[in-house]
């Protein structure tokens, strides 16, 4: 089936443009007509992905794969990796600094929301290499 | 009610104006833009005390139609810029986040959520 394929870098110095690449993400699936419920649910768990990699990893790339019946998103950073990755699932666990909260985030919602609104989600992190996010939001009639 | 209501009840001001006549379902008071993305429905009106750009990005994924900062705050002008790109009205009350809540669930703007 064929694709379209994107490739973002996102920034991780300057947490005031974390977001830019679900942004165009979400411009770019408008445009294809695709409906508004899938939209968001992309938007959504990509911006969470975007705002954790610029918080914890000093950013990272993002590629995006638009199918017809589905939207696959991989979110690949060198950070420090996630120790316990079950309890970075859970609803109000998290490691960000207090700085992070003062601007919004860090309450713990980032990975539970991210699973929320996807189809499928696989987490593939080691200590000290990095991340690797596998996200994909199905498109319902 | 409308973005022109709102307008009304909180006494507010117009930083940049969108469309005003933008139907408004439900409402939301956060300055954590987790607990906005994890729990709010559609057209909504978000208030917070936070100023930065991640409060429009936030706004802008959840198809939201206008923001309210409370105490009479108003973000850099980076941030209205962002605003006006994304057809986002942002507005100012002196009203306090809880006044501010209050006023518009006592005109009859809910939560959205099933219990509210």
């Amino acid at each position: 089936m064929s694709s379209i394929n994107l490739h973002y870098d996102v920034p991780g110095d300057d947490f005031t443009r974390a977001g830019e690449a679900s942004s165009e993400v979400k411009r770019k699936l408008k445009q294809l007509g695709y409906n508004s419920d899938a939209i968001r649910r992309v938007a959504i768990a990509m911006y969470e992905a975007e705002i954790n990699m610029v918080i914890h990893a000093n950013g990272g790339v993002a590629q995006v794969q638009i199918y017809p019946d589905r939207v696959d998103i991989q979110m690949k950073d060198q950070g420090p990796g996630i120790p316990d990755v079950e309890k970075a699932m859970q609803e109000g666990y998290s490691t960000a600094p207090d700085n992070v909260r003062s601007l919004g985030f860090g309450a713990g919602m980032g990975l539970p929301n991210i699973k929320k609104y996807t189809d499928e989600m696989r987490i593939e992190t080691e200590i000290g290499k990095g991340t690797d996010m596998y996200l994909s939001v199905h498109v319902k009639e | 009610m409308i973005v022109r209501d709102i307008i009304k009840i909180l006494e507010a001001d117009i930083i940049t104006a969108a469309d005003l006549d933008v139907e408004v379902k439900t409402a939301c008071g956060s300055d954590m833009m987790s607990d906005v993305l994890a729990y709010v429905k559609d057209q909504s009106v978000l208030l917070t005390g936070l100023l930065n750009p991640q409060v429009v990005r936030t706004a802008e994924m959840m198809d939201m139609r206008c923001i309210v900062f409370v105490r009479g705050k108003v973000p850099d002008q980076s941030v209205i810029d962002l605003a006006k790109d994304m057809d986002i009205t942002l507005l100012k009350t002196h009203f306090r986040l809880f006044t501010a809540c209050g006023k518009l669930y006592s005109s009859g703007l809910r939560g959205g959520c099933e219990n509210e």
